[in-house]
């Protein structure tokens, strides 16, 4: 399968190059642009990504596997990430990550990323949300749900079903 | 009773108030920007002569506002120590990649009054003959990003960005940029190579100073979200009324974020120095006090790397009398002003004004083992000490949380802690280990009791439990 941006996006991309006097500081964005469009980030992307900023390829390489948020491979449609953090293990977000593991068949000890064999999930452990207050959170995709329940989860697991 | 007092965070609760420009300007915003560059030039007692944005940089520095973002340094100092006579264009980053563990203030200012922070930025842009300035924000943050960059769009529409701003000649363009995970962002030098589309790993000062060679090697001036939107009240209100709110030399107010073992976490504004810890955890008002039956065990005063308090500790004190004399003063732990100077006397700080509260119920074995785990994370591997120490730090309370702790782990931890702090580029290497260095020190029973249970239970053939949250309190078979 060949690799191709579809235009609108390379024209938005070109527009944020605009925003900075030096073309490089764009790659953190047109990965972000990247993986939103492809679902992660390829190394054709990588490629593509070096050659429109005029950088070589292991300068966007050595960013993907800095940054925890880009991934090299495609995840669940539904991506669950768990606060592992402090104010959020304080009121249950272990035993939270837990409960969607077990009602996805997924390892409740892994340390990495996981995804059910039908794409349709992933679940994740990270690091501080920032929104300690109303603890445990979790982000799916990219929607922050707060104080989340036994209950909640299983509202975003059935949501994640239907999607 | 002590209250809160809203000034930053004055209308984000109100029921009706949207993000959108239309209700920042029906609640008198962008009055502060239209009143600041209109300004007329202030002719000091000397003689000399000051630009209405030379005044504006006074005032802030008359204001005593400190940076909100973790370090508490002055505002108008760090702005001060702009190379302006280098001839290189002068930077503005605003600092949103909250991350620190326990904050999230500048969230609720970017997701519910973005025209708070960008009304600051202007300002503080225009201050600084700033022409084009970033929002740097955590990748974590995508809604705020896109708040942001609506409120960008109205207020370009609105002709107070762009060129020619009301009219004075002005030009700035600020640009929302996003993170993508890495906690160093939050440093200043790691944040601007993060914008300069490089690993995000902090730059050695000297010689690397933001103020003079940061973004592009050219003068650089990175604030908080919160410090930025004093700025805005600051104009408002005029330097001098803005000094006194507060406390000497912890002037204005700031937003404490609440979490933990508490009955009503949440954001609290306060006059910096004005409420006391003790109130902060325990008056209805604000954190409204323990779960029942719970006993306080240990405060994180300011995000998570800061040195943890222990209940019922009394600190020393430099306190002014009526005579105007320095005299020690004993003050218990929970009758610690909030503000700067009084937890750093405590031996601690203020951080990025995150407090956790911890009851009895806690493990501080493995609540260590939580943080020790997020700073081997988010260590950005350039300098060795940081690397491999934090990995270790982590390792050794794993040990501990996962029944194969050692006798000598608690000694271990401080050893290798110790060994961190100095020896870094930046200050992460303080953040992993100042946590570690004060849960040992103060709680060394609960470590050593917990190493030696582990040797009994190893000798004794019993296999290691796993205890992977710190929601339970430690087993000690």
């Amino acid at each position: 399968m060949s690799f191709s941006v579809p235009s609108s996006l390379e024209a938005e991309l070109d527009e944020l190059t605009t925003h900075y006097p030096v073309k490089r500081s764009a790659s953190l964005m047109f990965l972000h642009a990247l993986q939103e469009h492809f679902g992660y980030i390829s190394k054709e992307a990588m490629e593509w990504t070096a050659a429109k900023l005029e950088l070589q390829p292991i300068n966007v390489f050595e960013l993907v596997t800095f940054y925890p948020m880009f991934r090299q491979e495609p995840l669940g449609k539904t991506h669950i990430k768990v606060c592992r953090t402090l104010s959020c293990a304080l009121q249950g977000s272990a035993e939270l990550r837990e409960q969607f593991c077990n009602r996805l068949g997924l390892d409740s000890h892994a340390h990495t990323a996981q995804t059910t064999p039908d794409g349709k999930f992933t679940v994740e452990f990270v690091e501080c949300l920032a929104s300690c207050g109303t603890a445990p959170v979790v982000l799916v995709n990219e929607s922050l749900h707060q104080t989340v329940s036994p209950a909640a989860a299983e509202e975003i697991l059935r949501k994640g079903n239907l999607a | 009773m002590a209250e809160q007092f809203k000034l930053i965070t004055k209308h984000l609760d109100e029921p009706g108030f949207s993000p959108d420009i239309e209700c920042y300007l029906r609640h008198g915003g962008y009055a502060a920007l239209r009143k600041a560059v209109a300004s007329p030039s202030r002719e000091l007692a000397d003689g000399k002569k000051l630009s209405p944005q030379e005044v504006l940089r006074e005032d802030v520095k008359a204001s005593g506002l400190r940076g909100r973002g973790g370090a508490g340094f002055s505002a108008g100092l760090k702005w001060s120590f702009v190379d302006r006579r280098s001839g290189k264009p002068i930077y503005l980053i605003c600092n949103a990649d909250e991350s620190e563990p326990g904050t999230f203030k500048d969230r609720q200012i970017i997701h519910r009054d973005p025209h708070q922070l960008i009304e600051g930025m202007i300002l503080s842009c225009w201050a600084n003959d700033v022409k084009l300035a970033y929002i740097y924000i955590r990748g974590e943050m995508p809604e705020g990003a896109r708040l942001l960059n609506v409120a960008l769009k109205e207020v370009r529409s609105k002709g107070f960005l762009g060129k020619n701003i009301l009219g004075t000649g002005y030009d700035l363009e600020i640009h929302v940029h996003r993170g993508a995970g890495a906690y160093i962002c939050g440093e200043e030098t790691g944040l601007i190579e993060s914008l300069e589309g490089k690993r995000a790993y902090p730059r050695i000062k000297p010689p690397y100073f933001p103020a003079i060679l940061g973004l592009y090697m050219c003068p650089t001036i990175v604030n908080n979200v919160e410090t930025l939107c004093h700025v805005t009240h600051i104009v408002n209100m005029g330097a001098a009324e803005y000094a006194k709110l507060g406390t000497p030399n912890n002037t204005g107010t700031r937003i404490v974020s609440l979490s933990g073992d508490i009955n009503r976490p949440g954001y609290y504004e306060i006059e910096v120095g004005k409420v006391t810890l003790g109130q902060l955890i325990h008056d209805s008002n604000f954190g409204g006090g323990l779960k029942p039956g719970r006993s306080l065990k240990a405060i994180i005063p300011g995000g998570s790397s800061s040195k943890v308090l222990k209940a019922g500790e009394v600190f020393k004190l430099n306190r002014k009398g009526p005579d105007g004399q320095m005299s020690k003063v004993d003050v218990p732990v929970l009758d610690l002003p909030y503000d700067f100077d009084s937890l750093q006397q405590a031996g601690t700080m203020s951080g990025s004004s995150a407090v956790i509260v911890l009851d009895d119920s806690r493990s501080m074995v493995v609540t260590l083992g939580n943080l020790s785990e997020f700073y081997a994370h988010e260590s950005c591997g350039q300098c060795t000490p940081c690397r491999e120490g934090a990995l270790w730090l982590a390792k050794a309370t794993h040990r501990l949380t996962h029944g194969e702790g050692r006798k000598e782990d608690t000694s271990y931890l401080a050893h290798i802690a110790q060994n961190i702090q100095g020896r870094t580029i930046c200050a992460f290497g303080e953040a992993a280990a100042w946590p570690v260095l004060s849960f040992v020190k103060k709680f060394k029973d609960e470590f050593d009791a917990q190493g030696a249970a582990d040797e009994a239970a190893r000798a004794n053939g019993i296999p290691p439990t796993h205890r992977p949250s710190p929601v339970v309190t430690l087993n000690l078979h």
